[in-house]
């Protein structure tokens, strides 16, 4: 197994070689703000909130989507870094409509740690309160589309783990949404196995159980890596 | 001006009013207006949501008595699942609304209400507060929150915290009472109860002494009552079915299920208030003014059902009368409802099923349309939602306590100003501070949301403006 090696903050870091940069990071033990990666599925590069800067590059790369280099010196946490994410947080809650007071997903909402984490305390863009519908038409969960940052992870465990690919990406900018099937109401998409894996890796209360109330989400995100893991490595097959 | 709905962008939420008195020709009061500024929107911006989210959503609507609307929407929820909830979750539902009403009567009486008994209606209005009471007689003050805390402290043990909690949801409850909460509830309970007869002692002297006065003149005038009552008839606050009674002690109407409120209840809307007027439907507006809440309770219950809060309702209706009607008398009344919740508290929290078994019914939605109530410590509050067949709100009607009280407001202030300011109105009077403050103690009798921000803040933001008839405004006095 070829090995590359390089610095992340000033620490030189060995990793194999097809390692993403953000795998990098981690393994320097350093870390990034993420919403979109999650192990297990392919990376999309979506919330652009894991940008770092490449010594030589006038360019941010999105280290979950990036290749990490021979010889890269890598800095994850500059004061334009933080401004960025900080500001990419901020569009995510001016864009949408999320209200933790009762959301499914408040004390467990990936947006609502990373919004703490980078510091985000009030939102500098005008909310732009998007009318947006919820989709209630499955028998077991909703999709409400106030709460959706497109990170695109249903999309993935759906196509990539479970095999279904109910969900896919429509329209563009403001109006860009998540449609089941062919932009059907989810409760008539044949594909649909109600399996949930989609409302496990959802980082925010976009997509809950039906019975769950305020704070009642028990997201799983941890599950599209366990399966990917089984299903590569064979545990289930003696 | 006076005749002109003023929208501030400050006033966000409750604690924002305003009172006008109009003037006739020849400087005689022939109106007085407690006017609500506010507007919040609940029942629109609910709209679209997936019903299980109510109970989170309604708690907002207030931080003093959040558990209110939190049952009554779980209670909404639970008819729209078309389930019986578990015994123990009843129970629970039960314990979480007597310790709402001790603590928001405890809140209002000690926090709100009785720096003005206890340190004068004159009195500087900078230290006619919860503090002002702390410097006189700190004992008391202390006591008074120490009890409030008690109430507040048994939402927390239940629901993990003592404003929002978002515990109660359509089927029941989400997490049972722990044996150390029951056991921290039985070691408090006997420092509640010395505090609300220490309470009711030094409230049925000022009653019988300097109070006199207020008692015929503050909102005192013959009215129908409603609440609910058990089938036998006792005093109720979360299930039963609602009665009204009239001043002679004539039961109306009784056994009304809420489902059907559209029959007996109707709103009307003044354009000059934010908060509608609801009316006993058959006798018409203004005619079918009613009044809700503490006093009312007591009057159309035959009895309470536990022998201290008995006891205590046979004194207030030989002070008051078999009905009371005198607005005043809600101070009593929540003091009365106060022992009636802790003799229910002391027999619940040794029930052996509330700590037993299921709390949750589970099931998925099976109807369209549904109404809950729930007694808020200021009345009833019905909650009424209509859903599609995915669960997701078309129509939300909320009936809240403090606007069914509106019309017996207006009919309170109207009645303290023509006690208080002269007759015909000089020109060029000023309006002495303490008509204002009486005006607001008229209020405060029926503990609106509105006072949320009185004496806890300082003072309450109230503007009255004195009207001649030609729309002049003569007078003017702001707070807040």
């Amino acid at each position: 197994m070829s090995v590359v090696t390089l610095q992340v903050d000033g620490r030189d870091v060995a990793v194999p070689a097809g390692s993403t940069l953000l795998q990098a990071i981690r393994a320097a033990g350093l870390s990034v703000p993420t919403l979109c990666d999650l192990e297990g599925l392919e990376p999309v590069g979506a919330c652009r909130l894991c940008l770092v800067e490449l010594e030589g590059s006038q360019r941010l790369l999105p280290a979950c989507a990036s290749e990490a280099s021979e010889g890269q010196v890598i800095r994850t946490d500059t004061a334009q870094l933080q401004g960025y994410r900080r500001m990419a947080v901020e569009l995510f809650f001016a864009e949408g409509n999320h209200v933790c007071a009762f959301c499914v997903a408040n004390g467990t909402c990936e947006l609502q740690d990373v919004a703490v984490a980078v510091g985000m305390d009030h939102s500098r863009f005008p909310y732009q309160y998007p009318q947006r519908s919820v989709d209630a038409s499955h028998p077991r969960f909703s999709l409400d589309h106030n709460r959706c940052i497109l990170c695109t992870r249903c999309v993935r465990v759906c196509d990539q783990i479970e095999g279904a690919h109910v969900w896919d990406v429509a329209e563009r900018g403001s109006d860009c949404r998540i449609v089941a099937g062919l932009d059907q109401p989810w409760g008539e998409v044949d594909a649909c196995t109600s399996c949930g894996k989609c409302v496990d890796v959802c980082p925010t209360g976009a997509l809950f159980a039906k019975e769950d109330t305020t704070a009642e989400k028990h997201p799983h995100p941890e599950r599209a890596g366990q399966l990917r893991r089984a299903r590569e490595q064979r545990q289930w097959i003696s | 001006m006076a005749r002109t709905i003023v929208i501030d962008p400050v006033t966000r939420i409750e604690g924002h009013a305003k009172i006008t008195l109009h003037l006739d020709d020849d400087g005689h009061l022939v109106d007085s207006r407690f006017h609500v500024v506010e507007y919040r929107g609940f029942e629109t911006f609910c709209e679209g949501r997936p019903f299980t989210e109510m109970a989170g959503i309604t708690a907002r609507i207030c931080g003093i008595c959040p558990v209110s609307h939190l049952l009554a929407a779980a209670k909404t929820g639970d008819k729209l699942l078309a389930v019986a909830i578990p015994p123990a979750a009843v129970k629970l539902r039960r314990l979480l609304n007597l310790a709402q009403i001790t603590q928001s009567h405890a809140l209002s009486f000690f926090h709100l209400s009785s720096p003005d008994f206890l340190l004068g209606w004159e009195s500087d209005p900078a230290r006619r507060n919860i503090f002002g009471l702390m410097a006189a007689d700190p004992e008391l003050a202390r006591a008074g929150i120490r009890l409030r805390q008690f109430g507040q402290q048994i939402l927390e043990l239940l629901g993990g915290r003592k404003i929002h909690l978002a515990w109660a949801v359509p089927g029941g409850v989400r997490s049972p009472l722990s044996l150390e909460a029951r056991d921290w509830i039985l070691a408090r309970l006997p420092e509640a109860q010395a505090t609300i007869r220490l309470a009711l002692e030094l409230h049925k002297r000022q009653l019988d002494g300097p109070l006199q006065q207020e008692q015929r003149l503050f909102g005192s005038f013959p009215s129908l009552f409603m609440g609910l009552v058990t089938p036998a008839g006792l005093w109720e606050h979360l299930e039963g079915q609602l009665r009204f009674r009239a001043s002679d002690g004539r039961i109306v109407a009784d056994g009304l299920r809420e489902d059907d409120y559209a029959s007996f209840l109707a709103e009307a809307v003044e354009p000059w208030s934010y908060l509608k007027f609801p009316y006993y439907r058959p006798l018409g507006y203004p005619d079918g003014l009613y009044r809700v809440g503490p006093l009312a309770r007591l009057n159309v219950c035959d009895r309470i059902g536990s022998p201290w809060a008995d006891r205590e309702l046979t004194e207030f209706r030989q002070r008051s009368g078999q009905v009371a009607i005198s607005s005043f008398a809600y101070h009593h009344a929540r003091l009365v409802e106060i022992v009636a919740c802790l003799e229910a508290i002391a027999t619940l929290v040794e029930d052996p099923q509330l700590m037993s078994g299921r709390v949750r019914s589970h099931a998925s939605l099976n109807r369209n349309e549904a109404v809950g109530v729930s007694e808020a410590p200021r009345g009833t509050l019905f909650h009424h939602y209509r859903v599609d067949d995915d669960g997701l709100l078309t129509k939300v009607n909320l009936i809240i306590a403090t606007g069914q009280n509106n019309l017996a407001m207006n009919r309170t202030v109207h009645q303290i100003a023509r006690a208080y300011i002269p007759d015909p109105v000089p020109a060029g009077v000023e309006i002495p501070e303490a008509l204002l403050n009486r005006l607001e103690a008229g209020i405060r009798c029926f503990d609106p949301c509105l006072s949320c921000s009185t004496h806890a803040a300082g003072q309450m933001p109230l503007a009255i403006s004195l009207v001649a008839a030609d729309g002049r405004v003569l007078a003017e006095r702001c707070r807040g």
